[in-house]
């Protein structure tokens, strides 16, 4: 399988780019100076494409490689692919589902915890020496919180199991009603977002859910409600969320994903009400290897005709 | 017996740190008469105020974590009674307390979720470098430098909880929902648990990937979180702890943070606040914060009730609740 030609989209895992590297002819996209060069000059040995959250395959990438035959995605969210080109050209499509799904659940709550608890701020407290001059204000309690959950599957599935262990009645949105979940349906965002204290975005990103909290969400979770983001930054309206944490118009923000990573507004830096992190829901040194070697799984099957171990077309 | 109108409020004496006035004390004087030296004018010294109103005080109302000594308990030759204002009562001298027959009460299960979901808090912390990730992103490193550096997973991860009281059994049950596996140790085996026993601290620590400590300080939990036991953790293990900073040798604690022998520390409490190691400022495997699991609106609520629902109880003959057993 060495001759077979590998683009991988960016750098992402260097246990993964060394298996690459071994198997196949690794090509990185990222190193390369002159792309359109590039792609011209190895369109007939480019049979595969690995992706992440980050760069993936569009539609531009498709049609420069008419040799594809798959996109293998390190990661679960799909939104950096063109499927339905992929579709029309009878690309194979697979991703790494299951294997992060309870690393992205442990981080919702721990952002969760750390927004509620202050708990970032608390240890910069610390840290400045001023507890020598005095207590730190009171934080607010989880346990027994409303947690409202934008789309139920396996990730808002393991968030709502955990919080369920701290006593916090779970109600949800998404696309269909789950009648054997015991939770709280709510047909739209916004009667979700107002009838929430923590409302946490864990759906995938497609058109339908761009920007699926936007001003009017925003504003029916108001200024005692919290915004956890662990899906994808698009999901969230960025400037007005940024206005209305300024403007303390919502109590506070977890997010781990943004528009456009990895820049993050600046204003948000002097809030005492915020915690932001680099896109780390699934990164765990485990999970990391889990996902690399799905990736690789899904390669061997699919160039030895075998049937692929998470497709998703 | 007097008429309602004749009945004065019953008294409470208040013993409290200075230039801390608990939040519901304006409450509290709705019904009972709150005798407070920190309030006196002329100023008396505490001393001085006890003694003068010896003869009348059954009760003390006891506004942690100021001392109760055996030269304070000695001026209050009727107390009966003192109702703690938090789980905690190694403060207390109890020995002389069970001596004079004095009963004392805590907070009993009023702090137990919220102390336990700062332990949550704290693991995920450490493993998942939540803190250390926002130092990252306020820095502007993610831009500049790339990706952060991996955590570790939480499922399936052996969590050593050191005393299995109220505190224990709430984180217990969290940590079970994100696949971690429990075990304990506490003074007895409780045979109502599912989570293995280990009879010793040690024993629990060659077992566990985290230790948690939430017992209650006495002599004979001081210090149990020795260098041997952190050693038997391991480089990759994480020390949690919200009981009391003596729990925990923290010297050795600090050392071996510092020379890399343990994954991390997540720490709400400390052998002599608000003092802090200064060494552990600089290390991005720890997550500090100020004794404050308990400072929630929601725990002084709850404390509120329980405190005032006690002080009623007492007056009038009725059973106490969270009397501690010593």
């Amino acid at each position: 399988m060495e001759s077979i030609g590998v683009l991988m989209a960016c750098p992402m895992n260097p246990y993964l780019e060394q298996e690459l590297d071994k198997r196949f002819t690794l090509h990185r996209f990222w190193k390369v100076p002159e792309k359109s060069t590039f792609l011209s000059t190895h369109s007939n040995s480019i049979r595969a494409v690995v992706g992440n959250a980050f760069a993936g395959a569009d539609a531009q990438l498709i049609e420069a490689l008419p040799k594809l035959e798959i996109v293998a995605s390190f990661s679960v969210g799909l939104d950096k692919i063109d499927l339905a080109k992929c579709k029309e050209k009878g690309i194979r499509v697979t991703n790494t589902p299951d294997v992060l799904t309870e690393d992205v659940a442990d981080l919702a709550i721990g952002l969760i915890l750390a927004v509620l608890r202050n708990l970032c701020e608390c240890d910069r407290y610390v840290r400045s020496g001023k507890w020598k001059k005095g207590s730190y204000m009171l934080t607010t309690k989880f346990t027994g919180k409303r947690v409202g959950i934008i789309g139920l599957g396996r990730i808002g599935m393991a968030i709502a199991k955990r919080a369920e262990a701290f006593s916090c009645p779970i109600s949800y949105h998404s696309r269909t009603e789950k009648p054997e979940t015991k939770y709280k349906y709510y047909p739209s965002v916004v009667e979700l977002a107002a009838n929430c204290d923590i409302l946490v975005i864990a759906c995938s990103l497609t058109e339908e859910t761009r920007h699926i909290v936007n001003r009017k969400v925003i504003d029916a979770l108001g200024a005692e409600g919290v915004l956890i983001n662990i899906g994808r930054g698009p999901h969230v309206d960025e400037p007005e969320l940024v206005s209305a944490l300024v403007e303390r118009r919502i109590g506070g923000a977890g997010l781990d994903v943004f528009e456009h990573e990895p820049e993050v507004p600046e204003e948000l830096f002097g809030l005492d009400n915020v915690v932001l992190l680099p896109h780390v829901g699934s990164g765990t040194v485990e999970t990391r290897k889990d996902m690399a070697d799905l990736v690789l799984g899904n390669l061997e099957a699919h160039f030895l005709k075998k049937p692929l171990l998470t497709p998703v077309i | 017996m007097a008429t309602v109108e004749e009945e004065e409020p019953p008294l409470v004496l208040v013993h409290r740190p200075p230039n801390f006035n608990f939040p519901f004390k304006h409450r509290l004087q709705t019904r009972f008469c709150l005798l407070d030296p920190l309030d006196s004018d002329p100023p008396e010294s505490t001393h001085s105020f006890f003694s003068r109103h010896s003869a009348s005080i059954r009760v003390l109302l006891c506004v942690d974590p100021t001392p109760i000594t055996r030269d304070l308990l000695s001026l209050l030759p009727f107390l009966q009674l003192i109702v703690g204002y938090s789980a905690g009562v190694d403060h207390i001298d109890l020995d002389e307390c069970r001596r004079r027959n004095i009963t004392v009460t805590n907070a009993g299960k009023a702090f137990s979720p919220d102390v336990a979901d700062l332990a949550v808090a704290l693991l995920i912390d450490v493993l998942r470098r939540v803190s250390a990730g926002f130092r990252y992103v306020r820095a502007g490193l993610w831009a500049r430098n790339g990706e952060f550096p991996l955590g570790f997973k939480l499922g399936g991860k052996r969590v050593g909880i050191v005393g299995l009281g109220s505190v224990g059994s709430e984180i217990a049950k969290r940590l079970e929902s994100f696949g971690c596996v429990i075990s304990y140790n506490s003074r007895r085996k409780k045979p109502s648990v599912p989570f293995p026993w280990y009879e010793n601290v040690y024993d629990l620590a060659v077992n566990s990937d985290a230790l948690v400590g939430c017992c209650a300080l006495t002599e004979e939990t001081r210090h149990m979180i020795s260098k041997d036991v952190m050693t038997a953790l391991g480089k990759e293990g994480v020390i949690i702890n919200v009981g009391r900073g003596a729990l925990i040798d923290e010297k050795e604690l600090v050392r071996l943070l510092v020379g890399g022998e343990l994954r991390g520390a997540g720490l709400d409490v400390f052998e002599n606040e608000p003092d802090v190691p200064q060494e552990l400022f600089s290390l991005d495997n720890v997550v500090l914060s100020p004794h404050c699991a308990v400072a929630t609106p929601e725990c002084f609520d709850a404390l509120e009730q329980l405190i005032t629902a006690n002080l009623e109880a007492f007056f009038s003959n009725k059973p106490l609740q969270s009397v501690v057993e010593f």
